[in-house]
């Protein structure tokens, strides 16, 4: 079993490693010139466009060198980010048109000598490349994100349930569960363009990861929750949220995997199964 | 249902000016994200083309009722250069849009997207793999053929 996986990774890794080298295509520069989105609407401010000409070298990420234009060049360039590493979800932006974290693109790979970041599409604009969340939180928040079980003890301290998963169980879910909510997928989405009430790729893949999740019990009801007017019956798998996700959460599978359960394509009645057999060796 | 929590109409009023929404506009670029938002985007087209064309056909057809001379004289308009090239490109949308759709068909059901993994490093996603994009070319080339035999039979011969 063991060496099964240990042999399914290292295949893996060659596989990643040749994908790697015929991807990483590079521009190499000395300089780029940041075309910065400046807009403070609340202020009165009407939007327009800063250039700040920045060095770099090949290893420069967008977050870095707008870091550089903000500590040498305009101090009062409004940008959100935490970790630097694509970890956090908080840097999204719109880089050259398309979403992406800034601190997950290299300039190098970026072509032309002029770079031009813009706040996300489809959030409310706070302030220059920063936007609002919250619209997109309250739906991650209304599919319910966590695990729900019936045999699960919450009163009882001292009582421990446990849930064993196979491998297999947690194949299932585990790449929705690295969704880092940095909201670049609800930016591409083409139905969230037009539809404030359609959840979006995000909350929707989420739906998928508890739904299939080996040991939620409520797979009837998580259903329910995304079959309405504005549900995922609204999602036309144009794609976009998967080409922009930088985690390889792959929202547009989740979804459609998810209304394979609807259509009655796929049919859970082996995990209820299962749950019903394993309750009956917990009691 | 249950309604939305953080999205009250007070807060819906405050955002609503800075909502920054790509609206329709985002939609009528279908170039940025690849061959799936292309398909999505001359789906609906070719959608609304194809229910536009069944529309003015059934207007046609009720032409009948006014005598075998309007039916003629109405027919008679298919037979001009335009009326050559729209019904070419009612082929060229009727089978995209069927063969297109029947891949979706699948396609939204989960169908041949491929499995969940361990992603990593590209991160590609599974469910835009070749199949899907082989999809989506065969159904334009299967359109293109048919809009050339069709052109072929309406412009050439006689
Ligand atoms: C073999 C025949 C057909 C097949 C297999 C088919 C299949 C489909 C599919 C799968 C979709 C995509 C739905 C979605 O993205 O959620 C679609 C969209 C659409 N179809 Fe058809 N269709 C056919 C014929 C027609 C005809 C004859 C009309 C017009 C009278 C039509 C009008 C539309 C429209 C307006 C849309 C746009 C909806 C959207 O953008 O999602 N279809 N079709
Ligand atoms: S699914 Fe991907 S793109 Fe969307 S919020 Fe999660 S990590 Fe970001
Ligand atoms: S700064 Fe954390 S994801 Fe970019």
């Amino acid at each position: 079993m063991t060496e099964q996986l240990i042999e399914k990774i290292e295949t893996m890794e060659k596989k990643h490693e040749k994908q790697k080298h015929q991807r990483e295509k590079e521009y190499p520069k000395s300089s780029v010139t940041l075309k910065i989105y400046r807009a403070n609407r609340r202020a009165g401010e009407s939007p327009h466009y800063d250039r700040i000409e920045v060095p770099v070298q090949h290893w420069t990420t967008v977050l870095d060198a707008l870091l550089y234009a903000k500590a040498y060049k305009d101090q009062s360039i409004g940008i959100r980010y935490s970790c630097r590493m694509a970890s956090c979800g908080s840097c999204g932006m719109k880089i050259n048109g398309i979403p992406r974290l800034a601190c997950y693109t290299k300039v190098s790979e970026l072509q032309g000598r002029e770079i031009t970041v813009e706040p996300l599409s489809n959030f409310p604009h706070i302030r220059d490349l920063v936007t609002d969340f919250s619209q997109f939180f309250a739906h991650h928040h209304n599919v319910e994100p966590y695990i729900q079980n019936d045999n699960a003890d919450m009163q009882e301290k001292n009582k421990l349930t446990e849930f064993i998963q196979t491998p297999e169980d947690v194949d299932k879910y585990l790449q929705f569960s690295y969704c880092i909510k940095c909201g670049l997928c609800y930016s591409a989405c083409p139905t969230v363009a037009t539809d404030t009430q359609f959840p979006g790729p995000q909350a929707l893949s989420q739906a998928y990861r508890y739904f299939i999740d080996s040991r939620d019990t409520a797979p009837k009801e998580r259903l329910n929750l995304v079959d309405n007017r504005h549900g995922i019956w609204r999602c036309h798998f144009a794609g976009s949220c998967s080409s922009v996700c930088p985690k390889g959460v792959d929202p547009a599978l989740g979804i459609q995997l998810l209304r394979g359960h609807l259509l009655g394509y796929s049919k859970n009645e082996k995990k209820a199964a299962e749950l019903k057999e394993r309750q009956k060796k917990d009691d | 249902m249950r309604q939305l929590r953080g999205n009250t109409s007070m807060e819906r009023e405050e955002v609503a000016d800075r909502n920054n929404r790509e609206g329709m506009m985002g939609w009528l670029n279908p170039r940025r994200y690849g061959w799936e938002r292309v398909s999505y985007w001359l789906q609906r087209l070719t959608g609304v083309g194809l229910l536009a064309y069944f529309i003015a056909h059934i207007y046609e057809t009720s032409q009948i009722t006014g005598g075998p001379a309007l039916w003629e004289a109405f027919l008679e308009l298919t037979q001009t250069t335009l009326g050559h090239i729209i019904l070419i490109v009612v082929i060229g949308m009727c089978v995209f849009h069927s063969a297109n759709g029947i891949r979706l068909i699948f396609a939204h059901g989960g169908k041949g997207l491929g499995k969940p993994g361990r992603p990593d490093y590209p991160y590609d996603a599974v469910s835009l793999n070749y199949r899907q994009k082989s999809g989506i070319w065969i159904a334009l080339i299967l359109a293109l053929v048919a809009m050339l035999y069709g052109a072929s039979v309406l412009f050439g011969g006689e």
